[in-house]
Formats: structure tokens, C-alpha cells, sequence
């Protein structure tokens, strides 16, 4: 099998350790929605547990797998269905208790309990046991290669720290549930938590004895993290000098932003690709012909021209290009064409149209009610009647992802750059540990057959036919109507050194100044 | 109206230029908003008339891609800004004017019962406006918004918005009509025309509507003016918060919140024009409300 042995990322020698006590001030449109490490999976929710918590395993800035809290990881030679995982020794949590097995055991279970949003990446494990004290074994239902994959965003919470605040199972965000952990954490991450006022602020400071003190330059002494939904306000923080870094600078901003002598900009494309789902059981969006039109019914390159003013890559794929199973023919978005929309609309008995509700967030993706606008323009000239709902995200994700609408936005980064992500989060149909965002209503039992054998298919080759046969099922259903590929565009002051990472996480013990 | 031309009202306003401007402002806003549809190029609550590749146009000048000219330019959405401020005014008169009769009429019978009644309903009804006051109200007004959005269905909620909007306003801003009309009350029971209305016989309700509110009435004349503007004005606010009206139907206050966003970038219009709109509507009922105050107080005579 695929034997990892990886030199630990100690080549960054202790060159670092001249650094200098520094306050990061960080903005972004949107806060966290809760500090409970499994009870979402959300991008700028992930974005701030990788500061406080870690996982076993993580990417660099390129993409590839490195080590974290497991130092080597490998499936065992005398039974494929088992990954071994060997975990860093000296490891010790906020509140000072030591990080064993037995945590590692903890969390992966306490990540498939009910509640838990990361159920879908663990959806093929079996068993999770613990062999010594640093040594876990992680047992899936047949061979599953690509298990190490989905593990990047699995953060370790301290077993006794649960156990005492009872919160030994995650909250479940959409019922309205919290727990001690949405506000409190004790991880084993470069940072601990100060501080923390939803919406407003959250401060955090260096964890005096982080593991890795020594092997990333962990300049950063002190983070300061303030969402700023209003794209004016938060780019007027950063040219006045009141914010360091900002993940999001507003499109129409990017020339100001980078003429600017004091800051910088820093972009690439980002693995997030931004949709519209649609109820396929019930309401005129059943019809499949209505689907159709509306597809057509998008013209994604005056999106891209205006609203995005070219700061996107319109696709007709619910996936980005950095996934296992993109092809350039799935890319090619479908043709503007209004004259067929509308004889769509009128074969499928709607010549007159139909009203409808549209969901949108407003603070989660690039100019996202922008979008649902242009969307609503859209759709009159086929008839149909669109009523905006833009939200904050922690209230649009309930919506979208409880079934409540008909029509919605979502934006979907893959973290495991593989199909399955997508298949067994979005395509699946919703049962109680897949399925989670799929509330389209789609189900098709060849197709659910067909994703769960991917998590133990060790033929390569016969996996991505599988993977061609799913999304060619995707295309034809179309539920979901793709819009574009999001980039990423940070803006930071010009002495911060940061590596922009395409799944816009920023991992502050990495950022240098010169 | 022979009578009003030759009035000490009338004389006085012809003698008063910042009166006649501003009276002429308001007029002119009125009934730019109430004919939209014949003066405005495009209906712009009209999403199937809108063109996308517009968007971002300059005044005057010719769309890169369309080739079309807009008078005032287009927003992010391609919409005619001329025509969306015409609009927009309609969304933000209306409100106003429906919110400043619900805050009238509740604040004027309200102060009249208070100060007619007096006793305990007099208590409990002024110190209720005392802890109103407390509040700015604004503030009053977007806790009334935020329950009444929580309260209703999602269906209605969009037909609703504006509603809700007249009714967080209106509840928000009846205090001062309260106060004013209770005031004079006190002021009018002591006389002796009210004295002979017992006399006879009158109920309490006959004197109250007939007799007494006829007499203090001025004053409200005076705040229902600057009321007006604040209403504008609040409802501005409210949907530059992002709590008013569905972006896809702008108030000037939402056209603003838009414009916003692109203050940095260059694309001033989409900003400079609603907000100078909602400027001169606002400055105009304020001087308009400032003389009418003058004039009709005897004592600034």
C-alpha cells in the first residue's frame, strides 16, 4: 500500500526564532459560527479552529499532505482496511493535560456522533481504537486510500475537557443548539482563546508551549479578529491602517487596494465553487424542463464581466478544478440562450411563469446578494417572479440546508480535492450520516451505490469511472446550477510575508514579517 | 382662496424666499415621485427590464458594451439611476407620510386623553413616552422591525416589508405629538368655552374631539412637518442598515447602502445622486417645518 513516511516540515530550521512580539489585526466579511470544532463545516468556522485547534494532518501552502498532530501515518501492510496513525509526542492541550490516543479516539468519534457536520468525511470508518498511548488505529468498512484525505479540517478536542463541560457530542447548529464548547475551546493550536464577542471581536493569544514552536516562525503574538460584513467599511479599515489583513477585499477595490504604498495584494483561485440549488420534489423546480431554463437562463459571463468585474471563473460543474474527477468538458458552463429558455419554460406548462423565494447569503461569498440579484433579473425574462431573501450566513444556512427553500446559494469548498466530498455531502441523498446539504430532494439509489463504493475502491482508474459515471448522473439531474469559481483576493499590509492557500485559510504560526 | 391669498399666511410666505425654495423643492419631489411612470425612462422595479452588461455606466456617457447613456448613470445592478431614484422616492414618501399620520394620530389622541383625562391614565401614558423617549428612536425602531419580521410568515413577510416599515417608524415617533397636544389640553380644559361644553351636557368624547383638538391643533401642523423628515430619514436609515425595503426594490436609503460599496472604486454617481436627492428632500421639509413653526407662533411674531 501507499507507505507515507514524511520528513516532518523541521527543514524550517530554528532560523525563526528571532521574532519579534506582533499583533496581527484580521478582518474577513463574516465571523466563525460557533468554536465547537465539529459542529460545522463551514470555511471561515474551520478558518478560525485551525488557530485554536489542530489535526492529525494538514496542507502546506501547495496543497500537499503534512504532518501535525500525527507525525507518520500509513495503512497497515497485513490489512488495507486499517490506517495507523503515530502520534507527536509532548503534545499537551491549553489547559495543560496531555494529548493521547485516547483524544484522537475521542474526537473522530465525537465527529460522527449526531449533530456533527463532519459525519460525511468519516462516513467510511468502521471502528477508531487506540493500540498505545501514541498510536491510533482507524478502521474502515474495505481499503479506503483516500481516508487521510478528509481529515485536514478533523480537529482534536481533549477527552477530559469534554467530559467535564459536557460536551461530549457536537452541538446542532440548525436546531439553534449551543453547548459550552461555542464558546469556549482548549485545543493544542498556536492559539489560545482570549476573548471572543460573536460579530464583534475575537482575541487571541500565542500558546506559550504550542508543539511547534520550533518548527514555524510563530511571529504572530497576538490575533485580533473582527468580521466586517459592509465590503466599503472593511476596505476602508485596511487603507486606514486599522486592520492588517483582510481575506476578502471587495472586487471594485482591488486597484485601490494594491496602488496603495503601505499594503499589498496577494491572489490566486480559490477551490470554491458558488451555485444555486433548486427543490427537485417539489414547486415548479420538480420539473426538470424548469431546471433546464433556468440553467440556460443564467448568463454567467456578464456575472463574471460586472458583478465580479472578471474576479471569477464561470463553470457549469459544482466543482472546483483542484478536484480529483474535473474535467475540462464538465468546466465548459452552459450557453446563454434565452429563446430556448423560454420554450423550455413552455414545454414544461409555465409559459406564464411562477413565483418564487431565493435565499441568499450576504456575507459569506464574493458579492454574493450581488449574484441573487442579478439572478432575480435573470429569471423575469423567462417569467419567473424571484422574491430576494439576503440573509447573514447564520441564519441562511439553516434555510438552505433544512429544505426550507426552493431556491438557494451555496458556495462549496473541497478540502479532500476529491469528487467524493462533493458527491457525499451534495449528491447523496439526505439519510443520518450523508447527505447533510443535500436538501434538493434528489435520491437516486444508483447513485448513492455508486459514492459509497468509492470509499473502498483501490483501483485508481476504476475509482474515477465511478467518479465520471456520478457526475455525468449530477449533470443530467441538475439540481444544482453552477455559477463560477471563486478568487481569492487578500489584501495585507506590505512587511506581512503570508502565503495566500486556495482553500483561504491563513495559518497565522506561518506568517512572517519582514 | 381669494381669502387665502389676501391671509397674513400667505403675505408672509410670499416675503419669505428660503419658504418659497423649499416649498417649491417639496412640490417638485412630490410629483417627480408620484408620475415616475411618465417621467422615468425605464421602470426599474421591473427586473426583466433590466440589462446586466449596463451596470457601472457613467452618467452621460455611453455603456462600454450596450452603447446606451443614462442621464444619471446606472448602479451595480444596471439599473437607470433617474429612474430609480424616482422610484426609490415613492418607496420613501410614502413611508414617511403614512408613518408621520400613525405617529399623528396616536400621539394626538393619546396627549389628548392624557391631558384631558389627567389622573392615572395621564401617568402611566406620559411615563410610557418618557421610557420611549429614553430610547433613540431609531433604535425604537428597529427592535418593532425585528420582532415584526420574526412574527410574520415568511410568505407575506416581502408584501409586509413596507408595512412594518410605516409601523416601526410611526410607533417610534409619536411622543412628541403626545406631549404637544397634552400640553395644550391642559392649557384649553381651563377655559371657559370648555367649562360651558360641561354645562350643556357634552360628553367627554364630543368635547375632547370637537372642541378641544380643533384648538391644538398648530403645533402639530408644525411637528408633523419635521416628523415627516425624520420619517425620510429613519427609513433611510433603516434600509441603509439593511433592515427596510428588498434591495431588488430600493428606497433612496437602499440605493445609498449600494453606493456605498463602490465609494472607493470610483463610481461615485451610484452613491452622490440618491443621497443629494434624499438631502434636499430632507433639508426642504425641515425649512419648510422651521418658518411654519415661526409664523405660526404667535409669540416669534
Amino acid at each position: 500500500m501507499i507507505k507515507h513516511l514524511l520528513i516532518s516540515a523541521a527543514i524550517v530550521t530554528a532560523s525563526f526564532a528571532t521574532a519579534s512580539a506582533e499583533t496581527v489585526r484580521w478582518a474577513r466579511a463574516g465571523d466563525s459560527i460557533t468554536m465547537d470544532p465539529h459542529a460545522q463545516n463551514e470555511g471561515p468556522t474551520h478558518t478560525l479552529s485551525h488557530q485554536i485547534y489542530d489535526t492529525l494532518l494538514h496542507r502546506d501552502m501547495a496543497g500537499a499532505i503534512i504532518p501535525s498532530l500525527a507525525t507518520e501515518w500509513a495503512a497497515l501492510s497485513d490489512n488495507p482496511n486499517v490506517w495507523r496513525f503515530t502520534l507527536r509526542k509532548g503534545v499537551v492541550f491549553h489547559d495543560g493535560s496531555d494529548f493521547t490516543s485516547e483524544d484522537v479516539v475521542f474526537s473522530l468519534n465525537r465527529a460522527m456522533a449526531d449533530g456533527s457536520e463532519m459525519k460525511e468525511l468519516l462516513s467510511s470508518v468502521k471502528e477508531v481504537r487506540a493500540v498505545d498511548s501514541h498510536i491510533v488505529d482507524v478502521e474502515t468498512n474495505g481499503a479506503n486510500p483516500l481516508l487521510i484525505n478528509n481529515l485536514t479540517n478533523m480537529f482534536m478536542m481533549d477527552k477530559g475537557w469534554s467530559e467535564d463541560n459536557k460536551v461530549t457530542t457536537p452541538h446542532d447548529v440548525a436546531k439553534g443548539e449551543t453547548n459550552f464548547a461555542t464558546m469556549n475551546t482548549n485545543g493544542t493550536g498556536a492559539f489560545m482563546l482570549v476573548s471572543r464577542a460573536v460579530d464583534e471581536k475575537t482575541i487571541l493569544k500565542a500558546n506559550p508551549n504550542y508543539w511547534g514552536k520550533d518548527i514555524y516562525p510563530n511571529q504572530v503574538t497576538e490575533i485580533i479578529y473582527t468580521p466586517i460584513q459592509s465590503s466599503a467599511t472593511r476596505v476602508a479599515a485596511l487603507l486606514s491602517g486599522e486592520v492588517d489583513i483582510i481575506q476578502d477585499v471587495p472586487v471594485q477595490d482591488l486597484g485601490r487596494v494594491s496602488a496603495s504604498a503601505d499594503l499589498q495584494l496577494a491572489t490566486a483561485a480559490q477551490n470554491r465553487v458558488i451555485f444555486f440549488g433548486l427543490d427537485t420534489v417539489n414547486g415548479p423546480t420538480a420539473n426538470l424542463k424548469v431546471r433546464q431554463a433556468m440553467n440556460i437562463a443564467i448568463n454567467r459571463d456578464s456575472i463574471k464581466k460586472i458583478v465580479m468585474r472578471g474576479q471569477s471563473d464561470p463553470t457549469g460543474v459544482i466543482m472546483p478544478p483542484f478536484v480529483n474527477g474535473w474535467t475540462e468538458a464538465l468546466n465548459q458552463h452552459p450557453q446563454y440562450d434565452l429563446n430556448k429558455a423560454k420554450a423550455l419554460m413552455k414545454d414544461a406548462g409555465y409559459s406564464n411563469g411562477f413565483d418564487i423565494v431565493l435565499n441568499c447569503p450576504n456575507d459569506r461569498y464574493v458579492n454574493d446578494e450581488s449574484i441573487c440579484q442579478a439572478a432575480v433579473g435573470m429569471m423575469a425574462k423567462i417569467g419567473i417572479t424571484v422574491t430576494l431573501d439576503a440573509k447573514p450566513k447564520a441564519q441562511h444556512f439553516p434555510i438552505a440546508k433544512g429544505g426550507e427553500a426552493d431556491f438557494y446559494m451555496l458556495g462549496w469548498g473541497v478540502p479532500t480535492f476529491d469528487s467524493h466530498y462533493i458527491f457525499n455531502y451534495l449528491v447523496h441523498s439526505q439519510t443520518n450520516d450523508r447527505g447533510s446539504w443535500n436538501p434538493t430532494g434528489y435520491s437516486n439509489a444508483d447513485v448513492d451505490a455508486m459514492i459509497v463504493s468509492l470509499e473502498s475502491e483501490t483501483d485508481l482508474t476504476k475509482r474515477d469511472d465511478t467518479i465520471a459515471k456520478i457526475w455525468a448522473a449530477v449533470q443530467v439531474a441538475q439540481m444544482y446550477l453552477p455559477i463560477h469559481n471563486q478568487v481569492l483576493n487578500w489584501g495585507m499590509r506590505k512587511d506581512i510575508m503570508f502565503d495566500v492557500q486556495p482553500e483561504d485559510t491563513p495559518l497565522f504560526q506561518f506568517l512572517t514579517f519582514k | 382662496m381669494e381669502r387665502f391669498f389676501r391671509s397674513d399666511f400667505f403675505y408672509h410666505f410670499r416675503h419669505a424666499p428660503v419658504a418659497i425654495v423649499s416649498f417649491v423643492t417639496i412640490i417638485l419631489i412630490i410629483l417627480a415621485a408620484i408620475f415616475a411612470n411618465f417621467i422615468a425612462p425605464t421602470n426599474p422595479f421591473d427586473p426583466a427590464s433590466l440589462n446586466l452588461m449596463n451596470g457601472f455606466t457613467p452618467p452621460l456617457e455611453a455603456n462600454e458594451f450596450t452603447g446606451e447613456r443614462f442621464l444619471l448613470g446606472t448602479d451595480d445592478q444596471g439599473r437607470d439611476l433617474f429612474s430609480t431614484i424616482l422610484y426609490g422616492l415613492r418607496i420613501s414618501l410614502f413611508v414617511g407620510l403614512m408613518a408621520v399620520l400613525l405617529a399623528m394620530v396616536m400621539g394626538v389622541l393619546l396627549g389628548l386623553i392624557a391631558g384631558f383625562l389627567g389622573g392615572w391614565i395621564d401617568s402611566v401614558i406620559m411615563r410610557f413616552a418618557d421610557i420611549q423617549m429614553t430610547f433613540p428612536s431609531i433604535l425604537v425602531a428597529m427592535l418593532i422591525y425585528g420582532v415584526a419580521r420574526g412574527i410574520l410568515p415568511p410568505e407575506v413577510r416581502y408584501e409586509m416589508s413596507i408595512v412594518v416599515l410605516i409601523i416601526s417608524i410611526g410607533l417610534s415617533e409619536w411622543v412628541p405629538f403626545a406631549r404637544t397636544v397634552r400640553g395644550s389640553t391642559l392649557v384649553e380644559k381651563e377655559k371657559e368655552y370648555v367649562t360651558a361644553a360641561k354645562m350643556i351636557g357634552l360628553t367627554r368624547q364630543q368635547i375632547m374631539l370637537r372642541h378641544i383638538l380643533p384648538n391644538v391643533l398648530s403645533p402639530v401642523l408644525v411637528i408633523a412637518t419635521i416628523t415627516f423628515a425624520l420619517a425620510i430619514i429613519a427609513e433611510a436609515t433603516l434600509s441603509f442598515l439593511g433592515v427596510g425595503v428588498p434591495s431588488t426594490k430600493p428606497s433612496l436609503g437602499t440605493l445609498i447602502r449600494i453606493g456605498q460599496d463602490f465609494l472607493f472604486s470610483g463610481e461615485w454617481w451610484i452613491l452622490l445622486f440618491p443621497a443629494v436627492t434624499l438631502l434636499a428632500l430632507a433639508l426642504s421639509i425641515n425649512l419648510f417645518g422651521d418658518w411654519l413653526r415661526d409664523i405660526l407662533n404667535p409669540k416669534l411674531k
